[in-house]
């Protein structure tokens, strides 16, 4: 008896490990054994594989099988080895050529009928296949235009087993066209039009965003109800410029992940946008589940912003463990399971009224919180994590005169433009320098590289000297001002870019 | 007699002939004690075979030796140390087979037969 050989891929976090399938057919009682710490999720696919097979009109050996997903110390999991499973385990009791499955990659769902079924996290996957020097791979036609998306990748979509054993040589008639399973597209929200010119009046808040926009700074917009905070968030997205290559693998691989992916579109080219309502769990956000965590909602903001609408609201852990990818970029999320490790690098956007009754603003509040109810209400959005917002802004209510205006708020392409020309002075300043934006780069290199320039942060050491900012706010109002600087065409901020800077980060309350 | 014991019988006796030209001696048949029943116990050189056969008359049920269980090992296994303690053979050891019969509706049956299923 020969043993049959394939390959598959385990996915643990992002990162793809090859998995060789050993079969072995032994003379003795039937019975189909899986080892190789296969999880129960992967046990199941013993009786999909055996019901594939006899749907296909091939005849299952009737002896003992052994199938070994090796390494063996790797946990594996869910049904993306139900194809290699089955090619295994044909070429092992000689009813396909052993020879035409070796060194080839399957991937894929068996259905009880034999027709193969689209899996998440193909592109990750194939990915990981080609770069172990498996470029030969066999997916379920579903996935077909996802796993193309792949360089280097030969990629082979079929609609069923019977198809696959068919051109691996079994003795089977040739298979009909069946009707095949495609991926379901997830559900998607109409591509809103959403413009910068929808937003009336908001001059500051406007500015901010796309302040935000050209720095990649993060972002925090206090105001009354109905100001348009979550218009000017939603608007964000818009203003971003597209992804590079590299991200858009990046992106595009953790959304198939989660299964928020529709390959029709091919890759992921514009930053995402993900607004969890406050609601969410800390696992929902981060990412979590049993066995394996998955990527939550601030992984698939990743490259692109992360919305969190009455941001006190949330609960005071889920806010927590946003210090993490804030810091570092990425999220490392430990369960029994295993390690996985999601890349987090998003930026934060978040929204809140200024008290429970959201009146508490301008220079007349109509407010009735009592004070410690004002209190209470912030006390969510601890230091820590505030202080790693860079622009704080307070987001007014709009006037009569304001509204009267309309149609004089520039549109979003106008804006994008400037924030492209603002991203390209940064990319050669930052160039031979790990940061590509000025949200990233430490304060240090930014006071190093203004040198020594009498008066230009006079107002920005008073305000540490009064106790309104900290060393490390000091810091985010010098990278906000470079930004400034760069929307200005400017080679280096002056003082008024860094007044502004102040009274952006400070939502307005430096000189009081 | 009812008709499953006379497949039943049927298949033993084209399991036996199957063993013997496979140059097997058979030693006893269907030797009973209070826990059970052996179906063949044949001699394959100096070891002790210990035969399950199980016959079928079609698929429709699956394959005939799927229908020998873990359980039903483990009794044969038992069953096999009462019959040596009652028989003078002194075999080098021992090892379960499973001989499966397929009876066909016409023509003859289909046999085969798996070596040391009990690990």
């Amino acid at each position: 008896m020969t043993v049959g050989r394939t390959h598959a891929v385990s996915l643990v976090g992002l990162a793809g490990h090859l998995v060789e399938v050993e079969a072995y057919v032994a003379r003795s009682l039937p019975a189909f054994m899986l080892v190789g710490l296969p999880d129960a999720s992967l046990c199941e696919s013993r009786d999909r594989v055996r019901a594939a097979v006899a749907s296909s009109g091939l005849t299952w050996p009737q002896r003992r099988v052994t199938v070994n997903l090796s390494p063996a110390s790797l946990p594996k999991s869910g049904s993306g080895f139900d194809l290699a499973i089955a090619v295994a385990t044909l070429a092992a009791a000689g009813l396909v050529d052993p020879a035409a499955g070796a060194g080839v990659v399957h991937l894929g769902e068996l259905g009880l009928d034999g027709r193969l079924r689209p899996v998440r996290g193909v592109l990750p996957a194939v990915a990981a296949a080609v770069a172990a020097g498996y470029p030969r791979v066999v997916v379920p036609i579903g996935n077909l235009r996802e796993a193309e998306l792949v360089p280097g990748a030969s990629v082979i979509g079929a609609t069923s087993l019977a198809q696959v054993a068919f051109r691996y040589g079994a003795e089977i008639a040739e298979p009909d066209d069946v009707e095949p399973f495609t991926a379901a597209r997830p559900a998607q929200p109409p591509p809103a039009t959403r413009d910068l010119s929808d937003v009336i009046g908001q001059a500051t808040a406007r500015r901010a965003v796309e302040i935000a926009a050209a720095g990649a700074h993060h972002l925090f917009l206090v105001g009354p109800p109905g100001a348009g905070k979550t218009m000017l968030a939603n608007r964000l997205p818009g203003l971003l410029p597209d992804l590079t290559d590299a991200e858009s693998v990046e992106v595009t691989s953790v959304h198939s992940l989660a299964g928020t992916f529709d390959p029709a579109d091919g890759l992921v080219r514009r930053p995402p946008f993900e607004d969890p309502h406050h609601t969410a769990t800390a696992a929902a956000v981060v990412g979590g589940g049993s066995g394996i965590p998955r990527p939550g909602a601030a992984s698939r903001a990743h490259r692109g912003v992360l919305f969190m609408d009455e941001a006190p609201e949330f609960s005071g852990r889920v806010l927590q463990t946003l210090r993490q990818p804030l810091e570092h970029g990425e999220l490392v999320i430990q369960r029994a399971g295993g390690t996985a490790r999601y890349p987090a690098r998003f930026q934060l956007v978040m929204a809140a009224n200024p008290c429970p009754c959201g009146r508490s603003i301008g220079t007349t509040p109509d407010c009735h919180c009592t004070p410690m109810a004002r209190r209470r209400y912030f006390s969510r959005l601890s230091g820590p994590l505030l202080d790693r917002v860079d622009l704080q802004i307070d987001v007014l209510p709009v006037t009569r005169a304001e509204v009267a205006e309309r149609g004089a708020g520039e549109t979003t392409a106008v804006v994008a433009a400037r924030v492209r020309a603002a991203r390209a002075l940064q990319t050669s300043r930052l160039a031979g320098t790990p940061w590509r934006t000025n949200g990233e780069v430490p304060g240090r290199w930014l006071r190093d590289r203004l040198g020594a320039r009498p008066g230009l942060l006079t107002e920005l050491d008073g305000s540490l000297d009064r106790g309104i900012l900290t060393l490390r706010g000091a810091d985010r109002v010098l990278r906000i001002a470079w930004t400034v600087a760069d929307l200005a065409g400017r080679s280096a901020p002056d003082r008024e870019d860094v007044g502004t800077a102040l009274a952006l980060r400070t939502r307005g309350q430096s000189g009081q | 007699m009812r008709a499953k014991d006379a497949v039943g019988r049927y298949g033993e006796n084209v399991a036996a002939r199957h063993l013997e030209d496979a140059g097997l001696r058979v030693l006893d048949r269907n030797w009973r004690s209070p826990s059970g029943e052996l179906d063949i116990v044949a001699l394959d050189g100096t070891e002790l075979v210990v035969v399950e056969v199980k016959t079928r008359r079609s698929d429709a049920c699956g394959h005939p030796a799927e229908a020998v269980t873990e359980l039903k090992l483990r009794r044969i296994r038992r069953l096999a140390a009462e019959w040596l303690v009652a028989h003078d053979v002194h075999p080098s050891g021992i090892r379960i087979d499973v001989v499966a019969v397929q009876v066909a509706e016409r023509g003859a049956a289909r046999v085969e037969r798996l070596t040391a299923v009990l690990e």
